[in-house]
């Protein structure tokens, strides 16, 4: 199990340091600044082993965190915890920094007690965690026996994400449909891997303890219903999505879903990611980046680079953003783009063309002139992919939300009485295409 | 709210400051100063100074306070333990609060202060707390169960503590129940032999509900524990796999990877016809590709872990190459174990898209990458032999960009391309040729001479190539050297007439003016082949190569199937077994996967059957001994043993009232018996580096003359038998047998590759035998032995090592290693290896030794079967140095008196008689140590009848 906790800065000055197993030395503290934050060489594992002692590390900005053990353990396990770690303490104190860490490093080890026993993680929800550790020092005078012990079967419970008891005068609950396009496509146009990871973000305010059941257009579902009833099939020729993987927040059922492929849960307060899910089928790109490159002589290259908008017209992208690498040794740029602004930023070695707004089916244009010093490197550009940022108001995958039914039994409010609102946003993941 | 204030005190004085704040009346100063305190113990400044003021803060009704103060105690209680005694009032006290929070704080805490006294007054508030009403006290309890067995497994045995915490798995809170799990499971391993988790259908019943109602560490502890389950057939090992199904949709990716380990090794008790096993197949395939959505730390993890599972089954991954292209921006860990994954799914189906990712890859900047891709390319060839016409033009554009570790990577994959479609691919060579000057990596050079060798008759300068690498022949590495040594010697072979004068060149430069044995050897090797037989230099040196085969690096099955066992873990992530990076005897367990069970397919394939052995129990290959096992792990596997015997005094303990009278001729009075030993021949068994594969065969057909050669001269040699099979030492199969010739001991030893690792690094050790075998040198395998490889080597022995008493007589243990592990077998010797050459006894000595030597000493035995004259017997008998002294003919019956000396100086007197047409003969043997009669008897057999 987890042997150790460190936190450093950027230089390697350790911030927070918790042993908890008596195999780790402070020495543990030193090694890994020495070779891993202090290496000359850019990282290469997340995982290093030094003197038999594991080190697994991930980095918040400049901030490095570490687990450190000398056992077999999980290693899964491991990384899982310190990103909920990162969680948590960004749902405590906000943004991860050395400023924000020192603040509260009493608060952090008051967490790290309550989250790691003996190296074994424990409940590390947040909304179970602000029950009864806050910034303000642990509420412990003035609760009463009730109230300890339904903190503690909180902590323990089975549904150790909701507290019993919350009210809300009005019963409103948002969904997010969140998703990231990712694509590879070759000069040519051809895709050579495009995948959707999308997220479903819920943000309740019920109250009680509801049950919810979440619907989409899953296409496994739609199909099973169909077998049903021969007209439905007709009547619901809109589009389903194959979804290729999903994993669900701990709230959902995964039992129930395996079986019946249905999503229950009753929500934590507030907001939480209820599900992610990976498409590959049927993906709508947003654009097609079609990239011209020639090279002319040894000093120059003529860049063209054309967008295409593929969507409904009636609809807006935004923040549209293409860069163009260039090559190391570009002594001048000359760009000319008919929508938007480009600029050639040497620092990052790429031409930033920006669009604020694009409507649907629309196309624009950049060209550039790249003016070259002469090198005697032989080593040829490796021409980096060109990339693309975006945001659309429509999920790629073509996922639709069908319902959330919201029960509660035993407060008078139901189903009807819930506000609920829904809203898609596709952005752009990886989306690359090389040239 | 501006904590950050208390690291910035760095002032002189600063303790004494502190002391005085500590001491304050007033609370909020009390509180401020123990921050501050806290915070220069993070940093890594000494501040127990501070101890017994700061454990006086610990009486608080501030449960902020008293959790700084317990953070404290924590990390000075075991530099201050008698200071540390002061808390105990306080824990126990706060263990009876009311507030739960504040009793689980307080066994929490009381279990993390490694102070003996402190443990003896844990044990009491320990058992109420296992027992508490609240299930977060008995949660924390259970971890803290763990954390005392830590300190002192006795006292927690002695408790009770571990029947409780057995107790807590059918607690009826899911958390209780997990942490109970994970505290067991923690127990048991370091009791390897306890049955503690006592896993049964009822316990995994319990396991499985709490499965649906735990937080997803508690999921993960669950999952792990429920991966050393063996079901009992493959209709249980199916329910739970029903059961553990869905946690592959949960969020927690090590949820979903501890599933996968539990259903990966429950598969393997599963029919491959049952529905069920191909349904299980496609639910395994998305959730591993939805790792890779993951965070890259965990990316890199999921990668590692997808690398072992596509090795074992490939059939779950093999649509999914696309998700394991690389990103431009992916971090370079993520980079290279994708690269790794896409090789091994490549296929003909999809060659076409992995070369075209591969030439993009072999373009970007990172080297080890880049240079791993161009490796890739290579692979592909190999593997799919269609697409070899395609790696190989890719290749080619590739070293026309000229970059220096492109065209170097390129040539070195090249010459495998070579190795494994021969005759198909040279009109490349004059490319390659022609980046000859930029190579400087041996690897690649080597690789360059190869080929250069190899295609000789077909590159009309290949002589002035090799000669331009000649001129600076000794700053090379080895690697060169021998490579362009036996390149020569090829193209001496293929173009003898303008060559001869290189030829002599290399020769004189490997043999006269190297230090290197290896390339002296091999110098002199072919410099012999060439001047007395080169129709058989020919055959040997240009023998045909085998193909190599097309999985290079794939680990070895038994290895695969224990890291199968730990998928998710560190093991996992390392590829290797957690003995290789864990200390001491925690989680060294050996794991293997559960056999197939007899409902199904029994036995499908042979492969299986050993991992069947119930986990944790080796076959023993030595039989057990007690500490004498004990003194063959403790040698040392470096050079052998060359002094005399070192450990006299043992050697008398285990003598005396074994060996009784004959311990002084046993133990050698006679040292001139010992030198005429001493000769130790060098090692002839020089196997040439590198390209080991067609070499190496063909060398062993050398060998194999000189040994039919020696047999002429020498004493009987026994065909080799296999001493340690490969299915106990991890694929590497030993046979041997022993030899003497002129003089000289030797084991000659057949070591074969049934793994499919690259084996090296080999060494050698013998026990203490009772003649005090010992190698006269370290065991000389030269070349990595790959796969299905086997390596011919003659090891001297001498007989100066140290000596112990074993049973039988000639019982010989030895332990071999290679970079895999350590191995142990037994066997028997043939007496007669110890005859020595001057064991003719003077005539007159012989009758007054005969007569010396007390009749109970007298041994007879009946050789049947032995149809031979004395003659015809004598002379047999002869060339494996047993010597007649004096023949007789008494009453038609031949008898032959003839003596024979062991090495230690054991002379063996023996009268042979032998009637003529009567098949037996009747051997009558006198020694002062008779307990060699029977080994001589046996010796005599051998001879006589083969």
């Amino acid at each position: 199990m987890i042997g150790g906790l460190f936190i450093y800065n950027h230089k390697g000055e350790v911030l927070i340091s918790r042993v908890y197993r008596d195999d780790i030395g402070r020495n543990a503290v030193d090694a890994f600044r020495v070779n891993v934050i202090h290496a000359r060489q850019q990282v290469r594992s997340p995982v290093t082993n030094i003197a038999r002692t594991s080190f697994f590390h991930v980095k918040r900005s400049n901030i490095w965190l570490a687990a450190v053990t000398k056992q077999n353990v999980n290693a899964a396990m491991v990384f899982e915890f310190l990103y909920k770690m990162c969680d948590v303490m960004a749902a405590y104190f906000g943004k991860i920094s050395e400023e924000n860490i020192k603040n509260n490093f009493v608060l952090i080890y008051e967490l790290l007690d309550e989250i790691l026993d003996f190296g074994y993680p424990q409940n590390s929800e947040t909304g179970a965690l602000k029950t009864f550790i806050t910034q303000q020092g642990i509420k412990s005078r003035h609760q009463t026996k009730e109230e300890q012990s339904q903190i503690t079967s909180q902590v323990t419970g089975q549904i150790g994400w909701r507290r019993e008891g919350i009210k809300y005068r009005r019963n409103e609950l948002f969904l997010d449909v969140l998703e990231s396009v990712n694509l590879l496509m070759s000069p040519q146009g051809q895709v050579l891997s495009a995948h959707v990871s999308g997220r479903v973000v819920m943000k309740s305010y019920l109250s009680g303890m509801p049950e919810c059941k979440f619907g989409m257009n899953d296409k496994i579902v739609i199909e099973k219903q169909g077998k049903g009833t021969a007209d439905e099939t007709s009547k619901s020729g809109k589009q389903s999505i194959a979804v290729d993987d999903c994993t669900f927040h701990q709230c959902v059922r995964l039992s129930k879903f395996d079986s019946e492929r249905s999503i229950s849960f009753i929500p934590p307060d507030g907001e939480f990611e209820l599900m992610r899910y990976r498409t590959t089928k049927d993906i709508i790109l947003p654009f097609r980046v079609i990239p011209l490159v020639r090279e002319v002589g040894r000093t120059k290259l003529e860049v063209k680079v054309v967008i295409k908008s593929n969507f409904k017209p009636s609809l807006l992208a935004q923040k549209i953003e293409v860069r163009i690498p260039t090559p190391l040794n570009t002594s001048g740029v000359q760009v000319i783009c008919m929508k938007g602004k480009a600029k050639y930023k040497a620092s990052e070695n790429a031409i930033v063309w920006k669009i604020k707004r694009m409507a649907g089916m629309k196309e624009s244009q950049i060209s550039a002139e790249i003016e070259l010093l002469p090198t005697n490197d032989k080593k040829k550009w490796a021409r980096p992919p060109i990339s693309m940022n975006f945001e659309v108001p429509f999920a790629p995958s073509g996922l639709k939300v069908r319902y959330l039914k919201v029960f509660e039994p035993k407060l008078n409010y139901s189903d009807h009485d819930v506000i609920k609102w829904v809203r898609y946003i596709g952005r752009s993941g990886i989306y690359e295409t090389r040239c | 709210m501006t904590d950050s204030k208390y690291f910035t005190t760095t002032k002189k004085g600063e303790i004494f400051e502190l002391k005085a704040e500590l001491n304050s009346d007033k609370k909020e100063k009390k509180k401020e100063a123990v921050k501050k305190v806290i915070a220069s113990m993070t940093v890594g400044k000494d501040v127990s100074a501070l101890f017994p003021d700061v454990v006086n803060c610990m009486q608080t009704d501030n449960l902020e306070l008293k959790k700084l103060v317990y953070l404290y105690l924590m990390n000075y209680a075991k530099s201050q333990p008698d200071m540390a005694i002061m808390a105990v009032n306080t824990f126990v006290k706060d263990c009876e609060d009311p507030n739960p929070l504040i009793r689980a704080l307080a066994v929490r805490t009381m279990g993390c202060i490694r102070v003996d006294k402190i443990t003896e007054y844990l044990c009491e508030p320990l058992r109420k707390c296992l027992k508490d009403e609240d299930p977060y006290v008995r949660k924390t309890a259970a971890v803290c169960v763990a954390k005392l067995h830590d300190i002192n497994a006795q006292l927690v045995e002695d408790q009770g503590f571990l029947d409780t915490l057995k107790d807590l798995i059918s607690d009826s809170n899911p958390m209780v129940v997990a942490n109970a799990v994970a505290a067991l499971s923690e127990i048991a391993e370091s009791h390897p032999s306890s049955n503690l988790l006592d896993l049964n259908p009822q316990s995994i019943n319990k396991l499985l509900t709490a499965l649906n109602e735990c937080t997803e560490w508690g999921q993960i502890f669950i999952l792990d524990c429920l991966a050393n389950y063996t079901p009992k057939d493959d209709r249980e090992a199916q329910s739970i796999c029903e059961r553990v199904t869905p946690r592959l949709s949960h969020a927690n990716s090590a949820v979903v990877l501890s599933a996968v380990k539990v259903l990966m090794k429950f598969m393997e008790m599963l029919s491959k016809d049952l529905d069920y096993y191909g349904t299980l197949l496609k639910k395994l395939a998305p959730p591993l590709v939805t790792l890779l959505s993951a965070e890259p730390e965990l990316q890199y993890v999921a990668l590692r872990n997808i690398n072992l599972i596509v090795q074992k089954r490939p059939e779950i991954l093999k649509h999914e190459m696309k998700v394991f292209f690389v990103k431009y921006n992916d971090p370079i860990y993520v980079k290279l174990e994708k690269l790794d994954i896409m090789i091994r799914l490549a296929s003909q189906a999809n060659i076409a898209q992995v070369l075209a990712e591969l030439k993009e890859y072999a373009t970007e900047v990172d080297v080890d990458f880049v240079r791993k891709a161009v490796r890739a390319i290579g692979r592909c060839a190999i593997k799919v032999e269609q697409s070899a016409e395609r790696c190989v033009s890719t290749l080619l554009d590739l070293i026309q960009t000229k970059v220096n570790y492109v065209v170097q990577e390129a040539i070195v994959v090249i010459k495998d391309i070579f190795r494994k479609y021969p005759n198909k691919y040279e009109s490349v060579i004059a490319t390659l040729c022609e980046n000859l000057d930029s190579l400087d990596e041996p690897e690649a050079r080597a690789a360059m001479i190869w080929i250069v060798g190899e295609y000789a008759e077909r590159i009309d300068n290949a002589d002035e190539l090799l000669e331009s690498f000649l001129e600076g022949f000794h700053d090379e590495s080895t690697q060169v050297q021998l490579q362009l040594l036996t390149a020569i010697v090829k193209l001496f072979l293929k173009k003898p007439t303008e060559t001869q004068e290189l030829v002599q060149q290399v020769l004189s430069l490997a043999t006269q003016d190297s230090d290197n044995p290896d390339l002296r050897d091999r110098g002199y090797i072919y410099w012999r082949l060439l001047s007395t037989d080169p129709v058989a230099a020919k055959e040997v040196v240009l023998a045909e190569k085998p193909l190599i085969s097309e999985e290079t690096d794939l680990i070895e099955p038994t290895l695969l199937d224990e890291l199968i066992c730990y998928i998710g873990t560190l093991a996992s992530v390392y590829h290797k077994p957690p003995s290789a990076f864990v200390e001491g005897g925690r989680g060294v367990v050996h794991k293997s996967l559960p056999p197939r069970t007899a409902s199904s397919e029994s036995a499908e394939s042979p492969e299986t059957a050993p991992t069947g052995a119930p986990p944790g129990e080796q076959p023993d290959v030595i039989p057990a001994q007690g500490d004498l096992l004990g003194d063959l792990l403790n040698l040392d596997l470096g050079p052998p043993v060359s002094g005399p015997p070192l450990a006299t005094s043992s050697v008398q303990m285990g003598a005396v009232d074994l060996l009784g009278g004959g311990l002084d001729s046993l133990m050698g009075d006679e040292p001139e018996g010992i030198g005429g030993t001493n000769f130790v021949a060098p090692p002839t068994a020089a196997v040439p580096a590198n390209l080991g594969a067609p070499i190496g065969s063909g060398l062993s057909d050398l060998f194999d003359l000189t040994s039919g050669v020696g047999t002429l001269s020498g004493s009987y040699v026994a065909p080799k038998a296999v001493w340690l099979p490969a299915m106990k030492a991890k694929g590497l199969e030993i046979s041997g047998t022993f030899t003497r010739q002129v003089g000289s001991i030797s084991m000659d030893l057949q070591l074969t590759n049934k793994a499919l690792q690259v084996m090296t690094d080999f060494a050698i050790q013998f026990n203490r035998n009772s003649f005090g075998l010992a190698p006269a040198a370290p065991l000389q395998v030269h070349a990595p032995l790959s796969p299905n490889q086997t390596v011919e080597i003659s090891l001297p022995l001498s007989t100066v090592g140290s000596v112990m008493k074993m049973e039988p007589l000639n019982n010989l243990q030895v332990a071999v290693k290679n970079n895999i592990d350590v191995f142990y077998f037994s066997t028997l010797y043939p007496l007669h290896i110890l005859f020595v050459e001057d064991g003719k006894m003077d005539r007159q000595m012989f009758l007054a030794t005969w007569k010396d030597i007390p009749n109970e000493n007298e041994a007879q035995f009946q050789i049947r079967d032995c149809p031979l004259n004395a003659e015809a017997a004598s002379s047999k008998l002869q060339s494996s140095n047993i010597f007649t002294v004096a023949k007789r003919n008494v009453e038609g019956q031949d008898m032959l008196y003839q003596s024979l000396k062991l090495t230690n100086g054991i002379w063996v007197l023996a009268e042979l008689r032998i009637q003529p047409g009567n098949p037996s003969c009747t051997l009558s043997l006198k020694c002062r140590a008779p307990e060699v009669s029977q080994h001589v008897y046996q010796a005599y057999e051998t001879i006589l009848k083969n």
